[in-house]
């Protein structure tokens, strides 16, 4: 068979078309999650203008209203980009809520000393779900699972009834403004923000994010590449506890109190909201930045409910299901056009 | 080859698994700027004498020996910064990156804890460029079709250890069976590279199934047999059937044999006739007709519509013009069920995603379609349902011989003929057989070859389909070439048809 006829490889065949790439392209979901964000404002500022929602401040509502939502969102993408799933979130937010509020008003600790340790709590309840995934071999479903019924349950040790917190160095916390000029963001959108910024870089530029991404892609690859794949899992576990905890921080902040039925099923808005970004639930594919713009997309989908008024709030329920329908669709067309 | 240190030298290797001996004492050499082939059938021990190599399995005996010094690797990653760098048979890599970041991925340059993707990007272009290949590097992975990618493994194995100080440069390139899935044009471009490697001073180890590539690329080759070393070779010393005796430890009579007996053989009425059958986008319309007991051989480039021809009399495609008759009555070819009915077996050639199912033992494969045939509420009594797997096995010599044994765990050509064995089960009357000989070794080869002899004596007709022409024409009474998914010819074997005419007739695309 050494004679066989050839004809030369085209060059056409070697490098991807234009609209292929522009379809395969891995952004184009965030754009559209962008776009969708976009046409929505702009729907709401027309319909709503003469009951101020041109205000700036309405906008920045969006990250004080959801400052807990999106750091939360931040920890499930480094999860959801490396191939799992994390169903602690929403759990760990609230026993995080417990935490501190019995730590603060029952023992009376200052809150700086409470929020180091309330971090540190979550991040070795991250830990511990990541190291016995790559351990045992189980599935991050059945796991982190555990950890929900887990943390959930904590929350009633501690106390079965709410704990308000009136601790005086809290609430002014709490009410710090952070003046932008015409308009003003709370502590906790501010940390939410620089929370995203840090993710961003750590998965962009450091060989940590790019480990993520790899086993996301394909993990017995990515071992035999020689990538440390089970350092590298239990990291993206401990990085998702830790920004439940502090999601659950900021979330006390926002709330003042601590309750063992916080944030139930938050791990599911987080999971949206990652989704509605742009990532694929596959792992590999997406960016920190859609989940912003996912986490944005469900707040205003809330202030719009607000401003409509007669609507009943569980139409945001409905809203996000259609949303997030859509979006998975969308991806599978994209995904499958892609291989 | 002057007689320069050798870069590697393993010595009296020795491997055991539970209740096996995978190598027994186990020599093997490379030497600096050589391409060295390692033979064997399957199960003779090339794997695991890479794995051991590689550092996924440990060492039960024996030494291995780098640049003059003793080495012992704990992981894959310790042989790679040693300089032994591997490419498997499926590319190991992260499609949802781009060819850059694969390549680098793991030694990123960074400053701070920062990635450089500037200097990524540029380091990679350089060094794709450095091995004369014509690859973007920003795109993603997933952007090039798999033979490109296997390129970009090679990018990356040859890269490893060239930077940040942490290895020492490959010295040593493990190639895996890199060439099973590609065609002609790609293997010829994967040679290039090895070749201009090998001109850099790079000890290449290579592993193929596919003989003429020894020859063609090889400089020296090492035989295994039943775990051990059986000798070794410059590749201008050892013929082919002088190697094939090697590796299979008996002379090769068998398989000129064959080729005789076949011409001999009496072929009877028409079974199936197909006229004006076609599919748009995958062949155009043809006329064929297979007779009883005859093997028609289809030969063509991959990718000529070769497969495509043998979905569409399946039924595994609609046509969408022509008609099919079989036995005299026309035949709706609307799916699968209504072929398998007219007594149309189909061994796919993708045997492990569209044949078998790899978690279920050899008898509940073999029984599958039987089961299916007569409808899953008519069970088969066991008695006689043990009996019929025990004579397949026997029959086909399917080893293990353990009807219990999970399919996935058996080699290629045993899991090929556990395939075959579902299908002669349903006694077809015309099988369709889709590369049945890829990726395995000789002996496996020659028992599936004869298998075909007698099924045709015994009146079955065959549609035989494979890559290598010499196979095609030693089986076939008439032979179909395809060429850009149009049936090109038809060609009644003789003794005067060599393997060149056909290839003549695949080039002019016409019958001389």
């Amino acid at each position: 068979m050494s004679t066989t006829t050839q004809s030369p490889t085209t060059p056409e065949a070697r490098t991807p078309g234009r609209t292929a790439r522009l379809l395969g392209d891995r952004r184009l979901p965030v754009l559209v999650t962008a776009g969708l964000f976009l046409v929505m404002y702009v729907v709401g500022l027309s319909r709503y203008q003469n009951y101020g929602f041109a205000e700036p401040q309405v906008f920045m509502n969006l990250f004080i209203d959801n400052g807990y939502l999106l750091v939360a969102a931040v920890g499930a993408t480094f999860v959801i980009l490396s191939g799992g799933i994390d169903l602690s979130v929403g759990s760990v937010i609230g026993f995080t809520t417990m935490f501190t509020a019995w730590l603060v008003e029952r023992q009376g600790l200052p809150i700086v000393v409470v929020i180091p340790m309330a971090l540190a709590v979550g991040a070795f309840g991250g830990f511990l779900m990541g190291y016995v995934i790559h351990n045992f071999e189980i599935q991050p479903f059945i796991v982190t699972l555990a950890g929900l019924f887990l943390f959930r349950g904590l929350c009633l040790v501690i106390s079965k009834e709410s704990i308000s917190i009136g601790d005086a160095s809290v609430s002014s916390m709490a009410q710090t403004q952070v003046s932008l000029g015409g308009a003003f963001l709370s502590i906790g959108a501010v940390v939410a923000l620089v929370v995203l910024a840090v993710a961003i870089y750590v998965l962009h530029f450091t060989r940590f994010g790019r480990r993520v991404y790899a086993i996301g892609g394909n993990e017995q690859s990515a071992l035999l590449m020689g990538l440390p794949q089970g350092g590298t899992k239990i990291a993206v576990y401990t990085v998702s506890g830790f920004c439940s905890a502090l999601a659950g921080l900021l979330f006390t902040l926002y709330i003042q109190s601590g309750d063992p039925l916080h944030a139930t099923g938050m791990e599911l808005d987080a999971i949206a909201a990652v989704v509605i970004g742009g990532t694929l639930l596959t792992g590999g594919s997406g960016y920190v930045l859609g989940t912003l713009f996912g986490v944005l997309v469900l707040g205003l989908i809330k202030s719009i409910i607000q401003f409509e008024g007669t609507l009943s709030s569980w139409w945001t329920k409905i809203a996000t299901g259609v949303l997030l329908c859509v979006f998975i669709l969308v991806q599978r067309a994209m995904t499958s056009r892609r291989t | 080859m002057a007689e320069p240190q050798p870069v590697l030298e393993m010595t009296g290797i020795v491997k055991e698994f539970p209740g096996v001996r995978a190598l027994s004492g186990v020599d093997f050499r490379l030497f600096p700027g050589e391409i060295h082939a390692l033979m064997g059938e399957n199960g003779a021990g090339k794997s695991t004498l890479i794995k051991v190599l590689t550092g996924v399995y440990s060492l039960d005996g024996g030494t291995i020996t780098l640049d003059g010094e003793s080495v012992r690797f704990g992981s894959p990653l310790h042989a790679q910064h040693a300089g032994i760098s591997t490419v498997y048979q499926e590319v190991n890599l992260c499609p949802n990156l781009s060819v850059a970041e694969n390549i680098f991925i793991g030694r990123e340059p960074t400053r701070w804890g920062r990635i450089r993707w500037k200097q990524l990007r540029r380091e990679a272009a350089e060094l794709v460029d450095r091995l004369g290949l014509d690859i973007d590097v920003t795109a993603p992975l997933s952007a090039y079709p798999l033979a490109v990618q296997q390129l970009v493994a090679i990018v990356r194995a040859v890269g490893t250890g060239d930077s940040d100080g942490e290895g020492s440069g490959t010295k040593v390139l493990v190639l895996d069976e890199p060439t099973s899935s590609l065609d002609r044009d790609e293997v010829l471009e994967l040679f290039r590279l090895m070749r201009r490697l090998r001109d850099e001073g790079v000890a290449i180890l290579f592993v193929t199934h596919f003989l003429d590539q020894v020859y063609e690329i090889c400089d020296r080759m090492t035989v295994l047999r039943n775990g051990a070393h059986v000798g070794e070779h410059p590749v201008g010393e050892l013929d082919q059937v002088g190697l094939v005796q090697l590796m299979i430890g008996k002379a090769l009579g068998q398989l000129e044999e064959l080729h005789d007996q076949q011409l001999h053989a009496d072929v009877g009425e028409p079974f199936l006739r197909a006229s004006g059958l076609g599919r748009t986008g995958a062949v155009a319309p043809f006329d064929l007709e297979i007779k009883k007991g005859e093997v028609v051989g289809l030969a063509g480039l991959l990718g000529s519509g070769r497969t495509e021809l043998a979905r569409l009399l399946f039924g595994a495609d609609q046509p969408d013009s022509g008609t099919v008759t079989i036995d005299g009555s026309r035949i709706p070819m609307h799916a699968p069920n209504d072929a398998i009915a007219a007594g149309v077996a189909f061994c796919s050639e993708n045997r492990r995603t569209e044949g078998l199912v790899p978690e279920l033992t050899v008898r509940e494969n073999i029984i599958l379609a039987l089961q299916a045939a007569r409808g899953w509420t008519r069970p088969i009594p066991a008695a006689q349902r043990d009996e019929l797997v025990t004579r397949y096995i026997t029959a086909l010599d399917i080893r293990p011989a353990d009807p219990e044994a999970r399919v996935g765990r058996l080699s290629g050509g045993n899991q090929q003929k556990v395939l075959l064995a579902r299908w002669l089960i349903t006694r077809p009357k015309l099988l369709i057989l889709d590369e049945p000989t890829r990726g395995i070794d000789v002996g496996a080869k020659a028992e599936i070859q004869k298998l075909v002899v007698s099924l045709s004596e015994d009146g079955m007709s065959v549609l035989y389909i494979a890559a290598e022409l010499e196979e095609v024409l030693r089986l076939s009474h008439t032979v179909g070439v395809l060429r850009d998914r149009r049936l090109v010819a038809r060609i009644a074997n003789g003794p005067d048809i060599t393997t060149g005419r056909i290839l003549e007739t695949i080039a002019s695309g016409e019958d001389q």
